[in-house]
């Protein structure tokens, strides 16, 4: 096996370098996206198999094919990118130094880490937790603010999309490529198996709301890209979008103050109650995120404006 | 034995691959590298996957394994439909017969 992970490390390596150095932006999005699917193969190797399901959906599914279509639209002109070649040794020093100093400052951190880790901690507070797998445990009751703060930070990203354009409908596939609304029909119930599968999953194995989010928002932006979804361009529902997107963040919050007012402690979730509060949080989050994965691929702000 | 099925199965499997990945490299145009893409991957993930499930520990994993060959195949023939369709509406014409072989003295 060793073998396996030399080759999965060399592969990292190349398609990073790739992706940097070979001149052309399409080549760049390919070999990113070549890179995300990498990544993935070397989370399964790490025994992280959500992490992989995620990387694999996210960093290189939806991050990739958004930024394909970035390219798409940009003229032909700006296309390739200008080589930063000639006068410019000072700032590759600099460049230089900064990738060291952090790439030092990251490894006196892993350093610096408690060596057996946390696990014996956290199996401790595990019956109180209200989830049997430690990593739910952890991403939606001990260490909560941080999934908190990462849904706060996607809705930003919705924001600033938002800001940029209106939104660009999709073309109409049905008569030229018959093929792909209709896949995009037949496959969603098989989508939306998967994402409670690994909803009810998450609470005692690998699983939970980011990697069920990524796959039910996969499905959907396949679904949006072929024009099956017009809800989400008309103006009427524009309202209706901007809630569903902040209900997940917003019952978040409410559950994190409902613990202040509970036990004192901002996000002490009774223990009693504990397994329904992150069941709910479970539910509401990943239908946020899967719906925001999906908004990205609006291109823009749709509807009026109100 | 069904290790010995299993592995047979799988490397029996290689050789589509190997022979898809030459015609993705060695063809001509869009239109014949899909063919050797879609057809030769098809069948070679088809014989490995058969040689996965034959190894299973359940019928369950088999049956998932099977699926997943499955769902492959749905996905990548209506892939290479649209990137085939897409190339025939924007891009090249499919080579002909009649035209000269540019990779002949190669």
């Amino acid at each position: 096996m060793l073998i396996v992970d030399l080759l999965l490390a060399l592969a990292a390596l190349v398609t990073a370098g790739q992706c940097l150095l070979l001149p052309g932006l399409f080549r760049a999005v390919a070999n990113l996206m070549a890179f995300g699917l990498v990544m993935a193969l070397i989370w399964v190797r790490l025994e992280a198999p959500d992490v992989a399901l995620a990387e694999a959906a996210i960093g290189a599914g939806i991050t990739g094919a958004l930024l394909l279509t970035a390219a798409g639209q940009l003229p032909a002109s700006q296309r390739t990118l200008q080589s930063m070649a000639s006068g410019a040794t000072r700032w590759k020093i600099f460049i230089f130094v900064m990738v060291v100093l952090i790439t030092g400052s990251l490894w006196m951190t892993v350093l610096a880490l408690p060596k057996p880790g946390l696990v014996a901690e956290v199996a401790v507070v595990l019956p109180d937790s209200g989830a049997e797998h430690a990593v739910t445990a952890i991403l939606l009751n001990l260490r909560g603010i941080d999934t908190l703060l990462e849904v706060a930070v996607m809705l930003c990203a919705v924001a600033a999309i938002w800001s940029l354009q209106k939104a660009i409908p999709p073309p109409a596939l049905g008569d030229a490529y018959p093929g792909l609304p209709t896949l995009a029909r037949w496959l969603h119930p098989l989508f939306l198996l998967t994402f409670s599968y690994f909803l009810w999953q998450g609470t005692h194995a690998p699983g939970g709301a980011f990697p069920a989010a990524a796959v039910l928002g996969a499905g959907g932006v396949l679904l949006l890209l072929t024009g099956s979804i017009v809800w989400m361009h008309q103006g009427a529902y524009n309202l209706l979008l901007r809630w569903l997107l902040a209900a997940g963040l917003l019952f978040f919050l409410a559950t994190a103050l409902s613990g202040l007012l509970m036990t004192g402690t901002l996000y002490g979730l009774p223990p009693r109650f504990a397994s329904t509060f992150i069941i709910a949080i479970e539910v509401a989050t990943a239908l946020s995120i899967a719906l925001m994965l999906m908004t990205f691929y609006l291109f823009g702000r749709p509807g009026r404006r109100l | 034995m069904r290790e010995l099925l299993g592995a047979g199965f799988i490397i029996l499997g290689i050789p589509f691959f190997i022979a898809s990945t030459l015609g993705l490299l060695r063809f001509p145009d869009v239109y014949a590298r899909l063919h050797a893409l879609t057809k030769a991957d098809n069948v070679g993930l088809g014989l490995i996957c058969l040689g996965l499930a034959v190894q299973a520990n359940s019928i369950a994993v088999a049956l998932k394994i099977v699926l997943i060959w499955g769902l492959i195949l749905l996905a990548s023939s209506t892939g290479a439909t649209l990137i085939a369709s897409s190339a025939l509406r924007h891009g090249s014409a499919p080579r002909r017969r009649s035209d000269k072989d540019t990779h002949a003295d190669r």
